[in-house]
């Protein structure tokens, strides 16, 4: 039995259905995960009201995705739920990699202080589902959660959305401006809008076990490559909260799902593993994976976002943190079209920026999916390779794949290349999330607010008829991390910033020309640079 | 833009007799299997050494 308690969300007749007046909604949202939720709430934030649509009335069934990376914790923060995340969340930094009994390395993915969010936590997808369904709540003018709203039909013409949707009390139709299809991996918007999903199934299948022990194992993240206590190629422990441990083992292609759930076969897999060790198993799953994109996340007016628009191996958690990160991406711009009437053309933008980022996480999972599955007694061979040598030889270490951890991507069709002869720092070129830095007795992420956002280092701010209208400004004393981080060996920088936090220029004078034209490059589908396909 | 770095063809090696003696010399008494994971780790190591990813891809051409 799950350790969580699952308390159902109470579904209330809709208004369509209780004789009210039919409303008209900005965005409709569909799926209330951890995507459709973020989307809301981000989109409460931009002052645009949304009715999330779920076909059920809990929060996720199982831990499912657990790891969240810094960038995604920054996301959450700025949607007003990150503190509270990190404090519930096991911080972890630190990973172990094992060949049979001996360790070949570690690794300490936050060497650098200065950033409020850390590397990454490990927190049920339960919890945060939890956490964000409470923070709707903080919008009941703009945010409408409705739980068993089950959406059956789907159609667009060139203002509008029409959803059918089923409910325990019968079917209704709602009109919306747009819709967000985040209702996951199988997704039936995509179904219904006869979208194919290309890419590769992975045959090889994974045992995933929360279970729940006493232990005092560190908050770090151990894998093991042919480990000593399980026959398959690999496994992974991971801590989470309420002393539950993630563990995974590969079970090679010719597994039996059925078989392999059954709880005495995970109970003697696990023993062996944890020895004499008293443990309950709180939740059991048996998956093989895919990695596949739609081909478009935008059609029309209906957007794609989270496993509804790519699917990844689970091996690097970009599977979670990427939902998270195209929300990030999207919310600014819908509301950016439903404020400011900007043409709805800006959601290209949205495509092409998470297409390649989709693509980047595609490719990541994909390579570390082939190191762990060897297709061939070759890939074998050069698996062995690899592992032999990063006991001895450092730059093997590199080789070894185990998941490449999620990092957010830096678009590359960036808005205003920097002047190619400063000596800006790498990390901070346009296209790049803004890296985080303390502020005051603050922090420089928790202070960008909701428009564009102006970064003065080394000079002051100018006076505000010489600025855009409503664009944030800060001025950031120079610190060892700002300067790492920004100016690199610059006295001087300005630096602007999109809403989601993404640089869209860099220079080393202020020059309102340059920053007006930065800030309409940033909203216009115009990059000669990105041969991203369409 | 820095000129793209070509893959060394003409002969490099300073003592190539030797070199390919002592190449066989290392797989002395090792089993097929032994010789393969050998070449395996040789190929990575060698491949590090050279680094350049441009003229990795060559050379991964040139083998071919």
């Amino acid at each position: 039995m799950s350790r969580y308690d699952y308390q159902p969300f109470d579904y209330t007749t809709p208004p369509e259905l209780s004789g009210k007046t039919a409303e008209f909604y900005p965005v409709a949202i569909i799926g209330a995960g951890p995507v459709g939720l973020s989307a809301a709430i981000d989109l409460a934030l931009h002052g645009v009201r949304s009715v999330v649509l779920d076909d059920n009335d809990v929060v996720s069934v199982g831990s499912r995705a657990i790891c969240w990376a810094k960038r995604t914790l920054e996301i959450f923060d700025r949607l007003g739920v990150g503190e509270r995340m990190v404090e519930k969340g096991v911080t972890w930094k630190v990973g172990r990699l094992f060949h049979r009994d001996r360790e070949v390395y570690s690794f300490d993915l936050q060497q650098q202080a200065g950033h409020k969010m850390p590397a990454f936590i490990n927190l049920q997808q339960y919890h945060v589902e939890q956490y964000l369904v409470e923070r709707c709540a903080d919008f009941p003018d703009l945010i409408d959660l409705r739980w068993k709203n089950k959406v059956t039909g789907i159609e667009q013409d060139n203002s509008t959305v029409k959803l059918h949707v089923s409910t325990p009390d019968g079917d209704y139709d709602l009109e919306a401006g747009f819709a967000v299809a985040c209702d996951g991996a199988r997704s039936p918007v995509r179904s219904m809008l006869g979208l194919s999903f290309e890419g590769t199934h992975f045959d090889e299948r994974f045992l995933i076990a929360d279970v729940e022990m006493k232990a005092d194992f560190p908050s770090e993240r151990w894998f093991w490559f042919e480990p000593p206590f399980h026959s398959g190629q690999s496994a992974l422990l991971h801590k989470q909260p309420d002393n539950i441990y993630r563990i995974d083992l590969q079970l090679g292609a010719d597994a039996d799902a059925q078989e392999e759930s059954r709880p005495e076969r995970v109970v003697a897999r696990i023993k062996a593993m944890m020895g004499d060790r008293p443990f309950e198993l709180d939740w059991v799953s048996v998956y093989s994976f895919q990695c596949a994109r739609l081909e478009r996340f935008v059609h029309g007016r209906i957007v794609f976002a989270g496993d509804a628009a790519h699917v990844v191996s689970p091996f690097g958690a970009r599977g979670g943190n990427g939902g998270i990160q195209d929300i990030d991406n999207l919310c600014w711009k819908l509301a950016r079209i439903i404020k400011f009437q900007v043409p709805t053309d800006l959601l290209e933008t949205y495509n092409t920026e998470r297409v390649e980022a989709a693509d980047e996480n595609l490719s990541n999972s994909a390579r570390a999916t082939s190191f762990m599955t060897p297709k061939s007694a070759m890939e074998k061979r050069f698996q062995e390779a690899a592992l032999k040598l990063a006991g001895n030889v450092e730059f093997a270490r590199a080789l070894v794949n185990s998941g490449r951890l999620s990092l957010p991507c830096s678009y590359t069709g960036a808005h205003e290349r920097c002047e190619p002869e400063q000596s800006w720092p790498e990390c901070a070129r346009p296209g790049a999330p803004a890296q985080d830095a303390p502020l005051g007795d603050d922090w420089l992420l928790s202070r960008t607010g909701t428009n564009f956002c102006l970064l003065f280092f080394g000079q002051p701010i100018p006076d505000s008829k010489e600025l855009p209208d409503g664009v944030v400004v800060l001025e950031v004393e120079a610190s060892d991390s700002v300067r790492q981080r920004y100016l690199g060996d610059e006295a001087l920088a300005v630096y602007l910033l999109r809403p989601d936090q993404h640089i869209a220029g860099r220079w080393t004078q202020y020059s309102m020309a340059d920053v007006t034209r930065a800030m309409s490059a940033a909203v216009t589908e115009n990059r000669e640079n990105f041969d991203g396909t369409h | 833009m820095a000129h793209t770095e070509q893959l060394v063809t003409a002969l490099n090696m300073t003592e190539h007799d030797e070199f390919y003696a002592e190449l066989l010399r290392a797989h002395d008494g090792m089993s097929d299997e032994e010789s393969q994971a050998f070449n395996a780790r040789l190929i990575l190591v060698l491949a590090n050494h050279i680094g350049n990813s441009e003229v990795l891809k060559q050379a991964l051409l040139a083998a071919r």
